[in-house]
């Protein structure tokens, strides 16, 4: 066992390990404030609903379907100037955050969306009747009432930008993608690319039984 | 009072005008309860909508008080809204919020009232409707009579003028629909709240409501008091709704009546004549002798009613009809 680990710097791991924690958490974080609105907006722009808007609903679902139909590796590149131009890098756990909230943000909003949608029309009409204006009706019931949704929302967006952030590693954007890809693939240490691995599936598996545990605590139904 | 003036709503399909109510003129008067029964799709729903502009009509005026609610801007409307509560058949409660929560929430978008008003006035609803000990409960652990009960609750929160019923009983059992509409009449009583009702059960019409108007295929065809309507229904629509809430198949009266010798005559007692033994000394006097065909006896809202088919052979047919009418029956000559 020991010879088999010898040649694993485990502060980098940590470092690593560390690395990933902070672009998920950055860009879960920017994904959420940027995608939530979005999500909002694309809902109440939609067919038959409170500010339906045709033209903005067209131009905002264009938007986000073009950034969610180019592939996250090739958003990656894509992103490079513009990335460099708002941070100064695209290299390292900085320059690796804004494709990312590129990637997750318009996909939240798409989920956001989705569970806006999935509250009944009797409670928005309900809370139309006793005098709510938009705000109040986005604010007092319809957030409310698609808290769940949302929350399950998050824990898959969360998921996707694990992966996500892994994939960086491409293009030098630290994290344990970027272990796996230095020392496992390139320097062929097996056992660094299973411990990556391993790291990352209970990640992903901790964020899902928290967000589980979230969407119950918050479901009334 | 709430007046309609020549009131209309179509909607546009394909670039086609689908009329969904044809030009309307009534008034609900201040403190009735007024039954729009109606098959679905006949235009109802979208009528009680109309009166606090959920669906803004599409030419006519309504006024509510004297005032034209449709030249209204968007707060007042917001404003006029909160003076009218209305229920759902789904109740539409707010899952994520208590009890106590959903009844407290039109007072809390309402912005005028302050912390305390809003707790006193959740406590005293919550007793008016028997569900004290819910205060903490959410929805999805309350029956349907127990939602429908919070819907009321919540309507009444900003002391509305006006309540509007969306088919409030369709989704409750026989039990809690009687229980529901027993509390509506009190609050109509006990408030002097205009409740408007709309439903697709005569019955819900019989037990409630003052007046009620009677929808087909986006028009009013007939409209009175309810004990008219129910008692003497003239067009079609509103005699299919009598029987189906008498349970009488059209066809099998027919039957009967055929076998049946000799006059049939339909006797309608309203009021105090409903209890009084009238049938057996106008037999006496006239030398009638009769069968009951098919009868009822029952109440609308407050006063009771008997129906009764009767068939009538020998005797001095004249003398008893006019002993009938002398004692305030109604005395309607099938055959």
């Amino acid at each position: 066992m020991e010879a088999l680990l010898s040649n694993v710097d485990w502060s980098e791991i940590g470092i690593a390990s560390w690395d990933t924690l902070v672009m998920v958490g950055m860009s879960l974080l920017f994904s959420v404030l940027i995608g939530l609105p979005i999500g909002v907006l694309l809902f109440l722009f939609g067919k038959r609903q409170l500010l339906e808007q045709p033209a903005a609903y067209a131009v905002l679902s264009f938007v986000v379907n073009v950034l969610r139909s180019v592939p996250f590796i090739i958003l990656l590149i894509v992103m490079i100037p513009f990335t460099v131009m708002l941070i100064g890098t695209s290299l390292g756990v900085a320059g690796a955050i804004p494709p990312l909230v590129a990637g997750g943000a318009p996909f939240f909003a798409r989920l956001v969306e989705t569970s806006l949608r999935e509250v009944d029309r009797g409670i928005i009409e309900a809370t139309q009747a006793m005098g709510a204006n938009v705000r109040q009706i986005i604010f007092g019931a319809l957030l409310p009432e698609a808290l769940p949704g949302i929350i399950a929302g998050i824990t898959v967006t969360a998921i996707t930008l694990v992966s996500y952030a892994a994939m960086s590693g491409v293009i030098g954007g630290g994290g344990l993608g970027d272990l796996a890809i230095r020392f496992g693939y390139q320097r062929f240490q097996t056992d660094v690319m299973v411990i990556t691995v391993a790291l990352l599936v209970i990640f992903v598996q901790l964020l899902q039984m928290a967000g589980d545990r979230l969407v119950l605590y918050f479901s009334r139904k | 009072m709430i007046v309609f003036d020549q009131v209309q709503k179509s909607y546009q399909v394909g670039g086609r005008a689908i009329p969904a109510l044809h030009p309307t003129s009534m008034t609900i008067e201040t403190g009735e309860v007024f039954g729009i029964v109606g098959h679905s799709g006949a235009g109802k729903s979208t009528l009680v909508r109309l009166i606090n502009l959920l669906e803004p009509p599409t030419g006519g005026r309504i006024l509510v008080d004297d005032e034209n609610i449709t030249d209204y801007d968007a707060a007042e409307l917001r404003a006029f809204r909160r003076k009218v509560g209305m229920i759902f058949q789904h109740f539409n409660l707010l899952s994520s919020k208590t009890v106590a929560d959903n009844i407290a929430f039109p007072m809390k978008l309402a912005g005028i009232y302050t912390r305390s008003e809003i707790r006193e006035r959740v406590e005293e609803l919550l007793a008016r409707v028997s569900l004290s000990d819910h205060a903490n409960k959410y929805p999805s652990q309350l029956s349907g009579g127990q939602k429908q009960r919070v819907g009321i609750a919540r309507a009444l929160a900003c002391r509305p003028t006006i309540l509007l019923c969306d088919e409030a009983t369709s989704a409750l059992d026989p039990q809690t629909t009687q229980s529901v509409l027993r509390l509506l009449a009190d609050i109509n009583r006990e408030l002097g709240l205009t409740i408007v009702l709309i439903t697709h059960e005569m019955d819900v019409v019989r037990r409630v409501c003052d007046r009620v108007a009677v929808m087909d295929a986006g028009e009013v065809v007939e409209m009175g008091a309810v004990s008219d309507v129910f008692l003497h229904p003239q067009h079609p629509t509103t005699r299919d709704f009598v029987f189906e809430s008498e349970s009488i198949d059209r066809d099998e009266l027919q039957e009967d009546l055929q076998k049946a010798n000799g006059r049939i005559l339909r006797l309608t007692f309203r009021g105090e004549s409903t209890y009084k033994p009238l049938l057996g000394s106008v037999a006496r006097e006239s030398g009638v002798d009769f069968s009951i065909l098919s009868g009822r006896i029952d109440h609308i809202k407050d006063t009771p009613y008997g129906q009764l088919t009767l068939s009538l052979v020998g005797g001095d047919l004249d003398v008893a009809m006019n002993a009938l009418e002398a004692a305030d029956v109604h005395v309607e000559v099938v055959r």
